[in-house]
Order: C-alpha cells, then sequence, then structure tokens
C-alpha cells in the first residue's frame, strides 16, 4: 500500500523522466514478446504493463535503472530476467531489495498479488527470460525427485533441504518456506549463485517431481524423534555431549558428593569412622617398592 | 535351596573366600571415578543394541530395488545393506529405537572415554606404577573410534559412502604404501563390493572382541593395582579410603548402569540421529557421484575432518616425490598425536625425574605444566572440530565460510598457547591458595528489626565451619 501511496505522490516529480520511457513502451509492446501469456493478452495487457511501469519506476528504478538496463553497483540488467524471474523476486519478497549489496533473503513480499502481476508484466516487456513454469506436483513420481534432487541440489540445499553456507557471504537457504511455484521458478531461473535448470536439463516431468520431493521434505516423515535442525553429525555430536554426557555426569556427581565431605579436613578418626581403609599391603603391587626408588 | 548349590560349588571350585575378599574390596570414592564406568556401560549398551541390528542388517552390497514403506525411495535401485538398514528403521518392531539408541551410545561412549582420559591425565594416574594400563587405555580409545568408524560406514547411505571415499583417499596418500594399502584394506578399487562385508566383520566381531579382552584388562589391572585416590585425611600413599565394594559401591554402580542405560534409551526415543533415509542411498542410478552439504563424520573424527579442512593445497615434493595433500594433516598429524599420547607417561617421568610409584593423585594444580599441556590439547581439539563443522557454523553464525576458515587458521595456534599459559598461571595461583573452603561459605541472616530497618547476623554454625576449614591450610 505504501507503494500505491507514494505512486501518487511522486508522479508529478516523475512524469518528466518517465516521458521517453511512455513513448518506448508501445514500441516495445510492438515488437515480440515471446513470454506474455495468453491471459494478460486478453484482459487488456497493456494496462497491466502500464501499472507495472508505475510501480517500477517508484520501487525498483533506482537499482535497476530506467528500462531495466541495471545501475552499476546497485542492481544488474533485468534484460535477461523473465517472468518466472520476477515473479519468483517479487513473491518472495527479495525484491524491492533493501540494498544494492549482498544476498537478497526471503522476506515477506511488499506487494500484493495484483501489484505483483502489474510488475511482472512490465519486466517481461524489458526483455526475455524463462516463463513462469506449469507445475504441477502431482504428475510428478517422488522417487525420481528423491534422486534427481540428491543429484542436482543437494550439494548446496542439503538432503534434508535445511540449506547451507556456500562461500563467501552466500548461503543456500532452506527450502521449507518456498511455495511449489517458487520452487518451480527458482529450479528454471537460478537466483543469484544458483545454477539454472533449462528444460534440456531437467524436463516438466521431472520438475514437477523434483517440487513434488522438497514438498515431501517441507512436511518429512520424521520418525525418531526431535529432529536436532536437520544438519547433520554437528548437532547430533553436541547433543551426544551436552545432554548425553551433560546428564550422566550430573548424575554421578550426585551418586559420588561423598567426596566433598571426605575431603574436608575433618579429624582424622572421624574420617576413619565415617570410611573404610584398606592397607595396599600387596608386595607384588608398585605401592611398596617406594624403598627401592629414591 | 539357592545355598545348598552354592556350597555345592564351593566345595568343588572354591572361591567363597576369593569372593568374600572382593566383596570386602574398598573402592575410593569421588565422582570422577566413575567416569570410566559410564563407558563400561556405554559399551554394554552398544554390544545389546548391536545384537539385535545384527539380527535384521545385511552387509552385502547386492543390488536390491526397494519396496518399503517409505514412499521417496520405493522403486529405487540400492544395496542390500542400505535397504536392511530402511527395514530396521521402518519395518521391525523397536528396529528404529535399537538403532538410534546404538549410535548415541557410540557418541556418549567415546565421550565418556575421552572425559575418563582427561581426568586421568589431569590428575597424573598414569603414573608408576599404572603406565601400562594408560597403554591399553589409549588402546581402547584407538580400537572404538575405528569401530564407530566402521559402523558408521557400513549403512551404505549417502552420508557414510562420502566419509569412506575420504577415507580412501587418505589411506592412498600414504607415501609408497598408500595405493597397496588402500586396495588392500577396501578390497580393490573405491567403491569395492567387499568393503561392506569386510568391514562388517570387523565392526561386529574383531574389533568388539579387541575392545572386550582390552576392556577385561583394563579392569583387571585396576583391581590389582587398587584404585588411586585423591589426597585428604587419612589417606596416604599405601591405603585405600572409601567404601567397600559390597554393598555401598555396588549399589551406587548399579545405580549408575541404570542411569547410563536411561539416558541412552532417552536420547534413542526422543532424539533423531542419522536419519539415513533422507541422505538416500549411496549409489543409485542418478545419483551416482551426489554429495550432500553438511557431509560431516561423527564427532570423535570431526577434528581429522577440521584438519584436512584447514590443510592449505600443499603438496610439497620430498625427493623427487610429490606427497599428496591429505597425507600430512589426515596421517602424519593424528599418528604424532596418538604416539605421543602412548608415550606421555614415559616422557613425562623423563622430564620431572619423577620415577616413584603413586597411589595418591594429583590436583590439575598441582601440577601446572601438564594440565597446560592437557589444555593446550583441549584446545586444538576443539579448534579442530569447529573447522570440521565450518560450512554448518558458518550457517548459523552467518558468517563466510572462508573467513571462519581464516580465523581458525590463525586460532589453532593462539589458542592452544593461550590455554597453556593461561591454565598454567591459574593453577599456580591456585596452588598457593589453602585447600578450598569444602564445609561451607559463611552465612548471614538479614534481620528486620522494629524500626524498619535491617541487620545482618552471621549464622553460628557457618562461622565454625568457616574457621575449621581455614584450619586445613596446611594440607
Ligand atoms: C536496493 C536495490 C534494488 C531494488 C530497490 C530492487 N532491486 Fe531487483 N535486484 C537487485 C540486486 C542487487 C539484484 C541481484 C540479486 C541476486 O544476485 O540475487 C536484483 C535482482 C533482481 C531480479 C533478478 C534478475 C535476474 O537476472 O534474474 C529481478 C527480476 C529484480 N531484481 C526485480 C526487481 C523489481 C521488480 C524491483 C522493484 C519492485 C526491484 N528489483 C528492486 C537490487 C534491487
Ligand atoms: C550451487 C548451489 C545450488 C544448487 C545446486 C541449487 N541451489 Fe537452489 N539456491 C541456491 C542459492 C545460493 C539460493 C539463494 C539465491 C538468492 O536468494 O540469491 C537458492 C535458492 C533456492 C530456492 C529459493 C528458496 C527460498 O526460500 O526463497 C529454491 C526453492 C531452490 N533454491 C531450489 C533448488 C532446487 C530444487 C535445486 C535442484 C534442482 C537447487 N535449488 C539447486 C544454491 C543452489
Amino acid at each position: 500500500m505504501t507503494a500505491g501511496r507514494l505512486t501518487v505522490g511522486h508522479r508529478l516529480a516523475l512524469s518528466a523522466a518517465a516521458l521517453p520511457l511512455l513513448v518506448a513502451a508501445p514500441a516495445l509492446a510492438a515488437g515480440p514478446r515471446p513470454h506474455q501469456t495468453q491471459q494478460q493478452q486478453q484482459s487488456g495487457g497493456d494496462d497491466l504493463v502500464t501499472r507495472g511501469q508505475e510501480l517500477y519506476q517508484v520501487g525498483c528504478v533506482s537499482c535497476h535503472g530506467v528500462d531495466g538496463r541495471g545501475v552499476e553497483e546497485r542492481g544488474p540488467t533485468l534484460e535477461e530476467a523473465g517472468p518466472a524471474s520476477a515473479d519468483f523476486y517479487l513473491s518472495s519478497g527479495r525484491m524491492p531489495a533493501a540494498s544494492g549489496a549482498g544476498q537478497p533473503g526471503r522476506k515477506e513480499p511488499v506487494y500484493d498479488a495484483d501489484q505483483r502481476a502489474a510488475l511482472v508484466a512490465y519486466v517481461s516487456t524489458l526483455g526475455q527470460g524463462p516463463p513462469i513454469p506449469d507445475i504441477d506436483p502431482a504428475r510428478g513420481d517422488l522417487a525420481l525427485g528423491q534422486q534427481l534432487y540428491t543429484a542436482n541440489c543437494a550439494a548446496c540445499h542439503n538432503s534434508a533441504g535445511s540449506g547451507g553456507a556456500l562461500g563467501q557471504a552466500i548461503y543456500a537457504p532452506a527450502l521449507y518456506p518456498a511455495t511449489e511455484l517458487q520452487v518451480g521458478e527458482a529450479v528454471r531461473v537460478g537466483p543469484g549463485s544458483m545454477p539454472g535448470f533449462n528444460e534440456q536439463q531437467l524436463n516438466q516431468q521431472q520438475l514437477d517431481s523434483v517440487v513434488l520431493f522438497v514438498t515431501h521434505l517441507q512436511d518429512p516423515v520424521d520418525r525418531g524423534g526431535l529432529p536436532l535442525g536437520r544438519v547433520g553429525p554437528v548437532p547430533e555430536g553436541l547433543v551426544a555431549w551436552l545432554v548425553g554426557l551433560g546428564l550422566i555426569v550430573v548424575a554421578i556427581r550426585w551418586i559420588g558428593t561423598r567426596d566433598a565431605v571426605s575431603l574436608t579436613p575433618e579429624p582424622a578418626e572421624a574420617a576413619e569412622a565415617a570410611e573404610a581403609t584398606e592397607t595396599t599391603g600387596d608386595p607384588s603391587v608398585g605401592g611398596d617398592e617406594q624403598g627401592s626408588s629414591p | 535351596m539357592f545355598l545348598r548349590l552354592l556350597r555345592w560349588f564351593d566345595d568343588r571350585v572354591g572361591g567363597a573366600r576369593f569372593g568374600r575378599q572382593a566383596l570386602d574390596r574398598i573402592f575410593p570414592d569421588h565422582w570422577s571415578f566413575m567416569l570410566g564406568e559410564v563407558a563400561l556401560y556405554c559399551f554394554i549398551s552398544l554390544v545389546a543394541t548391536g545384537t539385535y541390528l545384527t539380527f535384521f542388517f545385511e552387509p552385502s552390497v547386492r543390488e536390491v530395488t526397494y519396496d518399503g514403506s517409505y514412499a521417496p525411495l520405493q522403486g529405487v535401485e540400492m544395496s542390500a545393506a542400505y535397504r536392511s538398514a530402511l527395514d530396521i528403521s521402518f519395518e521391525h518392531r523397536a528396529g528404529l529405537v535399537m538403532r538410534q539408541m546404538h549410535h548415541w551410545s557410540a557418541l556418549v561412549f567415546l565421550a565418556s572415554m575421552t572425559v575418563h582420559l582427561g581426568r586421568v591425565f589431569f590428575t597424573g594416574a598414569y603414573r608408576r606404577p599404572r603406565e601400562l594400563n594408560w597403554l591399553i587405555g589409549v588402546t581402547l580409545l584407538v580400537s572404538s573410534i575405528a569401530n564407530g568408524f566402521l559402523g558408521y560406514s557400513l549403512l551404505d547411505d549417502l552420508l557414510s559412502g562420502t566419509g569412506l571415499r575420504v577415507a580412501y583417499a587418505i589411506t592412498l596418500s600414504i607415501p609408497l604404501l598408500g595405493p597397496d594399502l588402500a586396495f588392500g584394506l577396501f578390497g580393490g578399487e573405491f567403491p569395492a563390493e567387499s568393503i561392506i562385508p569386510r568391514f562388517y566383520t570387523l565392526h561386529v566381531l574383531i574389533l568388539p572382541a579387541v575392545i572386550a579382552v582390552l576392556l577385561g584388562a583394563h579392569l583387571a589391572l585396576v583391581w590389582r593395582q587398587k584404585h588411586t585416590q585423591f589426597p585428604g585425611p587419612g589417606r596416604t600413599e599405601d591405603n585405600i579410603v572409601g567404601s567397600r565394594l559390597w554393598p555401598a559401591y555396588a549399589a551406587k554402580s548399579a545405580g549408575l548402569f541404570f542411569i547410563v542405560l536411561a539416558v541412552l534409551a532417552g536420547l534413542g526415543g526422543l532424539a533423531q540421529i542419522n536419519p539415513i533415509w533422507v541422505y538416500g542411498p549411496f549409489r543409485s542410478g542418478l545419483a551416482v557421484t551426489a554429495v550432500s552439504s553438511a557431509s560431516q563424520p561423527d564427532w570423535y573424527m570431526g577434528w581429522l575432518d577440521g584438519a584436512l579442512r584447514l590443510w592449505p593445497g600443499w603438496e610439497p615434493t620430498v625427493g623427487g616425490y610429490s606427497v599428496p595433500n591429505p597425507f600430512l594433516p589426515a596421517v602424519v598429524l593424528p599418528g604424532l598425536f596418538f604416539t605421543l599420547l602412548y608415550l606421555w607417561p614415559f616422557l613425562e617421568a623423563r622430564f620431572t625425574r619423577d620415577r616413584r610409584p603413586h597411589n595418591l593423585l594429583d590436583r590439575a594444580r598441582d601440577a601446572p605444566t601438564r594440565a597446560g599441556i592437557g589444555a593446550a590439547v583441549v584446545a586444538v581439539y576443539g579448534v579442530l572440530f569447529l573447522a570440521g563443522s565450518n560450512d554448518v557454523t558458518a550457517g548459523a553464525l552467518n558468517i563466510a565460510p572462508e573467513r571462519l576458515t581464516t580465523l581458525y587458521r590463525v586460532l589453532v595456534f593462539v589458542a592452544p598457547a593461550v590455554a597453556f599459559g593461561l591454565t598454567r598461571r591459574i593453577c599456580r595461583e591456585l596452588g598457593r591458595r589453602p585447600v578450598r573452603p569444602v564445609a561451607g561459605m559463611p552465612t548471614h541472616t538479614i534481620v528486620r528489626t522494629a524500626t524498619g530497618g535491617y541487620e545482618t547476623v552471621p549464622d553460628p554454625e557457618s562461622a565454625s565451619a568457616a574457621s575449621s576449614s581455614s584450619s586445613g591450610g596446611e594440607l
């Protein structure tokens, strides 16, 4: 909503800058727009694009520049983004980014569904990129998904989908909050440092299978108790030490506290009476060799 | 009836006298003396749960198709070993809880052994005449680590396969002998068919037998040489102050047995460990060379993984032969560490020129240099363990793994130096002070007076306790 109000407030100020753009827009619209969907064209696609453009001028232009050609040090060009990328970045709240640096994280989306549709429509006019995929996990095969996921995704996102650090301030996020569509989009687009997978690498049925398996990871068969973060043996080791051995040490301190009493400098007779004493008179045991060594 | 039977046996075999003497045996009381016992009970738990697992586990890489109840793997080709481990987890009654208890027992077994080793080290319990038992103890540790790794490798899931591949690469890296050794140990080029049956025999038969025999010898030596004790009133080099084996010590020990078992069973039932179905099979049609992120070994191998990760990519050339990269961090480093550990009692005797027998223990502060060395080793171990988990900690702390690696490369030298200096210093300070006031701190009662003011009145007993504890200064 904030974005909407800003639009009104800034329209005047922006109109001068936007003028050449508005002129250019119909020209672009006339050219090939391969990824625009049927529906958008029927329901007045140009309206949507115009609204998207207005939103873009307010929320995105500072980083992605006029015509989506990018701004150095702030944001990349959107000429190869396309609908899937735009929808993925907007619906996962990654865009608008807070700053041009670092990996944009998942956030609550800033725009509602209508505004996103408008922005996606506009970004699609800026260049070419993969279309929003058509995802239906019901067409997928879970076991195939398991194997494809293990072969293509687990190295970064972990077998359990819990994610992991990849390098200098780059991390593969946990896959638990992603929707089915977002998973499909991420695979096709390859956001940030993730590789994209095209139709040749993962066909439609394989993609559906991967998505199906990711939804399984979001609600896994959790036998065996608390999952301990699903990041393998490190937390298991910590639990073994802190909980396992920790509890046992508490127990032996409790069983074995007698010693605290006997260490106190009580009179010798009292100690003798309270405890049993044994002399180590066994000649074969080291104790008596004291004499032989200086 | 029972007594008659006993007498019958005694007439023929004898042993009543021995038995009576044994029951009267004195054991010194200190909680830390029970750590070794914890390890013993973990071992018993390992054998018991492990035996159950052998009923169902099939140590073979024969290719089979999974048709069990875990949906994401239905129809997938996998080894019989992995399938039987899945079946243990999903089909057999109490299978999963036994598997988890087995794994938790292994982790706690090694943890308790390590802490027991620490106790023995810091108190100087390995000094003459107990050097032999130290050697046995270190051998127990090495065999247990080895057996833990074998067990982790048997299941043929993605994680264990990744571990085996690293182990194979490490073996290969040994100069000259490497290739032959790797072929001999793994039965051919990785991943050889015979790895799993071979490791199975080692894991369930050879090494447990070695551990059991060594444990027996370890305990027999404790029995024969008698347990050490902390210095205290009435305690000398040639007596033992404590409780009788029967009933006091036996009751404690039996109680401990049940507590250990309860904790292990609790973990086995409540905390998931090594969910192999999540990792998937090591080899399957599509995922031939797959790995998962956060692939770590169990904690007791973590420091080696850390050393591998910290080690720069050097391959030094010695006499025209280039030494493979993993050789120094993964073969020489642990080799050196365990050699020093084995030799420690003799090294210390040489440096301190103290070859007298000791039945009274040191407190850590009584030997500041030894305590410092121990602390330094713990520090190195800790840093290497953290380095082994740098991708997990980087994720948890939101720091780049490379930066953590640089940090650990510095810390692995700085941390032990600081730990050594600090510990030695603290021990020296403590050593100068009288015995800690165990009798109790002086306490006061705060009284509210009629006018609304407050007054502190020292408690009568605490005053006397404080004075009596200060008289212990000469100890
Ligand atoms: C603060 C600067 C900033 C703002 C504001 C911003 N972006 Fe971005 N945007 C970036 C950066 C930086 C990246 C590269 C992110 C990455 O590497 O994952 C990016 C990436 C993208 C991508 C993916 C590009 C590709 O090649 O697939 C899209 C689509 C996108 N932004 C759309 C938008 C939209 C639409 C808006 C307005 C709602 C917006 N951005 C606002 C900085 C910004
Ligand atoms: C090279 C490592 C890598 C591989 C391989 C990889 N990813 Fe990613 N993935 C990433 C990174 C990094 C991001 C975060 C990108 C960003 O936000 O800029 C990501 C993001 C995602 C997201 C968005 C998560 C969210 O909550 O917003 C999904 C879904 C996803 N990946 C799924 C997959 C799937 C499915 C595969 C396998 C087909 C896969 N990834 C393979 C690194 C990888």
